[in-house]
């Protein structure tokens, strides 16, 4: 597939269907692994990068991904195709920025990567629509068995599969859920959540993970254990508690429409205008009224606009799918005036047709 | 009190922050020796700092500790986080245990185990071993020794290849 096609699609993680999906965007697991015959990243310069590589692909021939995939070479890629591919979340900020030879496989349908040379020499994800931990593990799992059949893992009794980072070592698995959470963080609550969710052990990250900040209401719950317990155990983890998560979410917007209905639709409406009419806006603020319209969705307080256009706009606003949609390099100031009027267009153009179609 | 990490009573009450949570820690005088250079996260700040309360004598055994595969320094693991090869485990593990338990709460994996046991995993370490002496004798011009290794490096590549087809 052109990556250039990819723009006009929405991908696995924004399909917007799927069990809880007003609240739970996307599950994923992620498996971290590494070549016994070859030393980790940080000790492979770029020649048994090179090597890695090769051998990865050779192998690859055989193994199936579960669909039609694309091979790309990342180091290949202009620094625009290589954030574009970020945004998507078929690869990581590591893997964009890395040196040397590195490269990603990912279905038509975006659900599955596989990146080569991150921080492990191999990382691979399932992502699937809504709250479906099982769903990706069966599938994973069953990559890493056919995987595991033509590439030898690094693995040991005592300390399971072996990581060049010890916080990976054991199961090598990241389960981690995808939140919209806007109610919770309108009331100051979502702190309470936070500070509980530590206390089991689970990590939060903003959407683009590590490190980046939380935008759009967007949170991000993962495990941080990966040794010791088995990966259905840590699956559980998560599973048993986002339940809570979602509950807490819901109830918080019940009390919100209830006790001050005619606020909370006044900032969504506001919200929803200021998107159709902005004749300059930034990506972070796009992100936040985009937040409060897709609560408005869901609280029924705008009937004319399908979730899962919310859901891709999230994406299409991003500066690489922006200038890819664009088909032309922009600079910041030029992105926000393409942006706003990207956005006018595709949401006078739902709200008109209530139209699904893309592009 | 008992010690959180042996059977002895627990001296030592320490309150560590990590991420800006407070976690209390209840050591016994020998665990709190060790706490002290082995508590760091790979993303705790770096070694120097941590190394404040070492003896000259701890320090020097800190400094000579390296990976006999991959050549790494536990100092440089310690400062980037990252191990180099998958013998550091084995190279470090007094060192990176009490790191594993800190961060998991657990020493030994449970769940998915490689269905092919690896027999061949030996000789794969071999190889690591034997491109990383190539690459030394390289850089310092021993080419009759490099051209020697580069030759053990194919042979063992010829027989991992004739295993897995066979």
């Amino acid at each position: 597939m052109e990556l250039n096609d990819l723009a006009q699609r929405r991908g696995e993680w924004l399909r917007g269907t799927g069990a809880e999906s007003d609240i739970v965007l996307s599950s994923r697991i992620r498996l971290a692994r590494n070549l016994v015959q070859f030393p980790f990243i940080n000790r492979a310069d770029d020649t048994v990068r090179a090597e890695i590589e090769r051998t990865v692909r050779s192998q690859l021939t055989d193994v199936s991904l579960g669909g039609p995939r694309t091979y790309l070479e990342v180091d290949h890629l202009e620094r625009l195709d290589r954030q574009f591919l970020v945004e998507r979340q078929l690869i990581s900020r590591e893997l964009a920025d890395s040196h040397g030879a590195r490269a990603v496989y990912f279905t038509d349908e975006e659900n599955v990567s596989l990146m080569v040379n991150e921080e492990d020499h191999l990382r691979m994800q399932v992502f699937h629509s809504g709250f479906d931990l099982d769903a990706c593990w069966q599938q994973i799992s069953r990559l890493d068995d056919q995987l595991e059949d033509c590439l030898p893992f690094s693995y040991s009794q005592e300390l399971g599969y072996l990581t060049a980072c010890p916080t990976n070592a054991g199961t090598g698995i990241r389960v981690s859920v995808l939140l919209h959470l806007p109610g919770l963080v309108m009331t100051g609550e979502v702190k309470k959540v936070f500070t509980a969710l530590q206390k089991i052990n689970l990590a939060v990250r903003g959407l683009y993970g590590e490190g980046t900040q939380a935008m759009g209401d967007f949170y991000q719950i993962s495990n941080q254990i990966t040794l010791g317990k088995a990966e259905e155990k840590l699956i559980r983890s998560i599973k048993d508690v986002v339940p809570n998560i979602i509950a807490y979410e819901r109830r918080v917007r019940k009390a919100l429409v209830e006790e001050n209905r005619a606020a909370i639709h006044d900032k969504i409406a506001r919200a929803y205008g200021t998107l159709r009419s902005a004749q300059a806006i930034s990506s972070q603020e796009t992100m936040d009224l985009l937040s409060s319209v897709r609560m408005g969705v869901n609280l029924g307080f705008i009937d004319d606009l399908p979730l899962a256009t919310v859901n891709e706009l999230f994406l299409q606003i991003q500066p690489a799918h922006l200038q890819k949609l664009r088909k032309t390099v922009l600079d910041s100031g030029d992105r926000n005036a393409a942006r706003a009027a990207y956005l006018r267009r595709r949401l006078t153009d739902a709200s008109s047709a209530s139209d699904t179609t893309l592009g | 009190m008992k010690c959180d990490r042996c059977p002895k009573v627990a001296t030592f009450h320490i309150t560590d922050i990590e991420k800006g949570k407070p976690t209390e820690l209840h050591l016994c005088e020998e665990c709190a020796q060790k706490f002290k250079y082995t508590s760091l996260s790979p993303q705790a700040p770096s070694a120097p700092a941590q190394e404040a309360g070492m003896s000259e004598g701890e320090l020097e055994q800190l400094e000579r500790l390296v990976c006999p595969t991959c050549k790494l320094g536990f100092r440089e693991f310690r400062a980037q986080g990252r191990l180099g090869c998958a013998d550091c485990y084995t190279a470090f593990r007094d060192e990176l245990l009490p790191l594993l338990e800190n961060i998991h709460g657990e020493v030994q994996h449970v769940g998915k185990a490689p269905r092919r046991a690896p027999q061949d995993s030996r000789r794969r370490q071999d190889l690591i071993r034997l491109r990383s002496e190539m690459k030394s004798a390289i850089s310092e011009e021993l080419y009759e020794r490099a051209a020697e290794i580069r030759d053990q490096i194919q042979q063992l590549e010829r027989e991992l290849q004739g295993e897995s087809q066979g």
